[in-house]
């Protein structure tokens, strides 16, 4: 072992030497800087400051908040359908705004919150602080970005003022029903649902360009691609995912609109409609579906693959060790960014569409299994013999990793045909998905708050509320989920508005329901004791010292924390290794940060990168 | 990074592992915008290529036949229809301005302000030529009673995509043309000579604008031989 250090170390040195020909090597050389120091935005005015801001750091935080808010909502709309669930008799909701509310907690979920905080909140915040520029490539285009999104919120949620409501067509606005008398909010809320889908699209693209730009053009000097950390990979190869499947659902929604006010036919077939022929004909509904799951599918990778950058990250850091196998996780990062782009018809497997096209995608979504178990056990294998520190965000981590592997398992079920068929819209669907992209992401997120939190604010989140709520959390969402995928294969259908008592149904499935619905309400007020906990330690939190978690990555070596506008003060970082140098044989502290140089650590038997 | 530095580096397919693997930059020399415009082109090429995949698809499904193109599509020259006539010269136009806004980027770059801005204007002009013919070759459909929703010749979705399709390439050139006028007038005024702040932006004008320009542009001319190629051909 020790040999193949000396030999590495030997390695590095002949390379600084060749770097300079001069008698006494630098070991401290990184590349001139190929452009100018970027030049920044200066806001004047307590509108450019507060609202329009321009500066990275305080857009991501915009955008979070803006997401949490939004999420805030779908989290009461999962209330409201639980209660009608357990209790069908009480009447609590009308038909109308159960399918409503599954339609609205669905959207908002995935696309409103999940996406505009893992992308627009965490890559606005971390990507020029952890890739080492002052602030984004285009900052007034990404101050238009955010604005864009909060129009699309605001149109969404005008959609429950409107008459008829918002759309009840489940989130996936399947036409011909999400467009034809009978389906809530028909001809008022599925196009305010549209148009606000279009705007975030305008408006994640102005973003997106910015987080690829800068990561590709603004790095740090000696900031190799293979020295970012994991967390940039995946916000960067999400974003890439979303360029290329975002067009889709505009284009699918663009078409439905023209649909719904001008009468086209796209997706509309001849039908009958309370007793009248409709004047469409001759449109294709499975368009729509192709269209729509082109852009779903990468989506479920847009949400999943910022996690499991942010979770590899959060586990190196908190078990003090170095990421296991990180050439490896990379390409899975991308392998699987790319293979999901191959797999969206697994969606549609009872669509009536072509059955060989079932053979294809059940092979491509088997094949999409390959990379994913390769993140799950280089997770595992980062853990094996570390020195796991159970804070907050190791917590959130290990949760993460049992979930997801959980919610990965069931999605080798209905990722095959056969089993798909029987299984699909049952309630282990539900389970299935809640699970891997709902909970999973979701507990990253939590992680990656509490991690960091003191950047932002330089505070620390207080401790013993947080395990209370990871502890709720956690257990409860198991007692929330598990108990689904039994009812899902003992055959209870999803998206009913009551399942009532009958012969079909079995007994245990009501009282489930009932069971299920008190474990929601729980699980729920424990993010409201996580709200207070981001609010009130903003200002009664303990100070947090600087690096409070002692990590590597460039976004801690600031230096002020919270980093001030600019980042660097006068002289821009420079990086010598990877994020992941942690419990180096021969090193004076367990953690060397990107910014020490290798003079300064020698004798230390760190990795060549 | 200056020029100098950049002939070091590695040619050919050499420097492709070699940029990929250095630091700080990805794409050498090539400026920030620059390369947005072509990530945003990659992006907006997804959505030109959603449209005519829909399009193959809904033409492939429709239970009408579809309307005879050569004939809809003709226009009476001296008394005879001519198949494909008006669509012959806007896409020449159109090609032809793609040319225009090449020598543009050209004469920008060597700092011929004059040259730049009339080519710029050249450029717009072809534009809004090929604007207008579609303006009259949709009144002339129009007219004809070709709608979004139904039209005598044939399957009601020819309308539909052909509106939705040329309107949206439309759109984009005409989102282009307003964009060649500004920077036509910001090479008069010699915004890109003196370095003068965008006025949104407030960052410093640069000759490279002109290119990234140029890329739009003949982006939306490569979309419209594919539209071309789709609607009118088939």
């Amino acid at each position: 072992m020790s040999d193949e250090y000396e030999h590495k170390l030997e390695a590095k040195s002949d390379y600084a030497g060749d770097a300079s020909s001069v008698s006494t090597p630098d070991i401290d050389a990184v590349p001139d800087a190929e452009l100018p120091d970027q030049e920044l935005y200066h806001s004047h005015s307590w509108w450019t400051t507060y609202v329009f801001s321009q500066d990275a750091k305080y857009i991501g935080i915009q955008y979070a908040l803006t997401a949490i808010g939004t999420g805030l909502l779908g989290l009461v709309l999962s209330w409201l359908m639980r209660i009608q669930l357990a209790w069908p008799g009480l009447g609590w909701l009308e038909p109308s705004s159960y399918y409503q509310f599954v339609t609205m907690h669905g959207m908002i979920m995935v696309v409103y919150l999940l996406t505009a905080l893992f992308l627009g909140g965490f890559g606005n915040l971390l990507i020029p602080l952890m890739c080492g520029a002052r602030d984004m490539a285009f900052p007034y285009v990404n101050m238009l970005s955010y604005w864009a999104f909060v129009v699309a919120v605001v149109v969404l949620l005008a959609s429950f003022f409107v008459p008829g409501g918002p759309t009840g067509a489940g989130w996936t606005l399947y036409p011909p029903q999400a467009i034809t008398a009978g389906t809530p909010g028909y001809n008022g809320g599925i196009i305010l649902m549209l148009i606000s889908l279009i705007l975030f699209v305008a408006g994640f693209t102005m973003g997106g360009l910015n987080y690829i730009i800068t990561v590709l053009q603004l790095r740090a000097r000696g900031m190799t691609l293979m020295r970012m950390p994991l967390t940039i990979w995946g916000i960067f190869t999400a974003t890439v995912l979303a360029m290329f499947a975002f067009p889709a659902l505009l284009v699918g929604c663009l078409m439905m609109t023209l649909d719904s006010l001008l009468g086209t036919s796209f997706f509309m077939p001849a039908m009958v409609s309370l007793g009248e022929t409709l004047t469409h004909e001759g449109g294709s509904p499975i368009l729509f579906q192709h269209l729509f799951w082109f852009f779903g599918h990468p989506e479920v990778y847009i949400v999943a693959l910022p996690a499991f950058g942010i979770v590899s990250d959060l586990l190196s850091v908190h078990s003090r060790k170095t990421i296991f196998g990180y050439r490896m996780m990379v390409w899975a990062i991308v392998g699987i960014g790319a293979l999901s782009f191959f797999v969206w018809a697994h969606h549609m497997y009872v669509s009536g569409m072509n059955p060989w096209f079932g053979f294809f995608f059940a092979t491509t979504t088997l094949i999409i299994a390959v990379p994913t178990a390769i993140k799950v056990y280089n997770w595992i294998l980062t853990l094996w013999r570390g020195n796991i520190v159970l804070s907050l965000p190791m917590l959130f981590s290990l949760g993460f990793i049992v979930t997801f592997l959980n919610g990965g398992l069931t999605g080798l079920f209905l990722g095959n045909v056969t089993v798909d068929v029987p299984l699909s819209d049952t309630y282990f669907v539900v389970a299935h998905f809640h699970m891997v992209m709902g909970i999973a992401p979701i507990l990253v997120v939590f992680g990656a708050i509490y991690h960091w939190y003191p950047l932002v604010t330089g505070r620390m989140m207080n401790e013993t509320l947080g395990k209370v709520h990871f502890w709720i959390t956690f257990i409860g969402s198991y007692a929330i989920y598990f108990p689904m995928h039994y009812q899902g294969f003992v055959g209870v259908p999803r998206r009913y508005y009551e399942i009532y008592d009958s012969p079909y149904v079995d007994v245990s499935t009501l009282l489930l329901n009932k069971f299920i619905t008190i474990a929601v309400l729980i699980v729920g007020a424990a993010q409201l004791l996580f709200l207070y906990n981001l609010f009130a330690s903003a200002r009664l939190g303990k100070k947090a010292e600087k690096n409070p978690w002692k990590a590597n990555s460039l976004e801690w070596q600031t230096p002020q924390m919270p980093p001030e506008h600019g980042n660097w003060g006068k002289e821009l970082p420079k990086v010598y290794r990877w994020p992941y140098d942690f419990s180096v044989p021969g090193a004076k502290e367990d953690y060397i940060p990107q910014t020490q140089p290798p003079s300064e650590i020698i004798g230390a038997k760190v990795e060549k990168t | 990074m200056s020029d100098s530095s950049l002939d070091n580096l590695p040619k050919g397919w050499k420097s492709v592992p070699n940029d990929l693997g250095s630091d700080q930059t990805a794409f050498k020399g090539v400026q920030w915008g620059k390369a947005m415009m072509w990530i945003f082109l990659l992006s907006d090429t997804f959505i030109f290529s959603c449209f005519l995949i829909s399009y193959m698809k809904g033409r492939a499904s429709t239970v009408v036949d579809w309307p005879n193109t050569s004939h809809v599509f003709s226009l009476d020259f001296m008394g005879v229809p001519v198949p494909l006539l008006l669509i012959a010269i806007m896409t020449f136009v159109l090609i032809t301005s793609s040319g225009t806004m090449a020598l543009a980027v050209k004469y920008g770059y060597e700092k011929n302000r004059k040259m730049c801005g009339r080519l710029i204007l050249a450029t717009a002009i072809g534009g809004l030529i090929f604007v207008g013919m579609q303006a009259f070759e949709w009144s002339k459909l129009i007219h004809e009673g070709v709608r979004p929703w139904s039209n005598p010749f044939g399957a009601g979705q020819f309308g539909s995509y052909f509106f939705m399709i040329t309107g949206f390439h439309g759109t984009h050139v005409s989102i282009g043309v307003i964009f060649l006028f500004i920077f036509a007038r910001k090479v008069y005024r010699g915004d890109f000579d003196t370095g003068r702040r965008g006025f949104f932006t407030t960052m410093k004008s640069d000759y490279v604008s002109i290119e990234i320009l140029g890329l739009y542009w003949h982006f939306v001319d490569l979309v419209w031989v594919f539209i071309f190629a789709f609607f009118y051909l088939w």
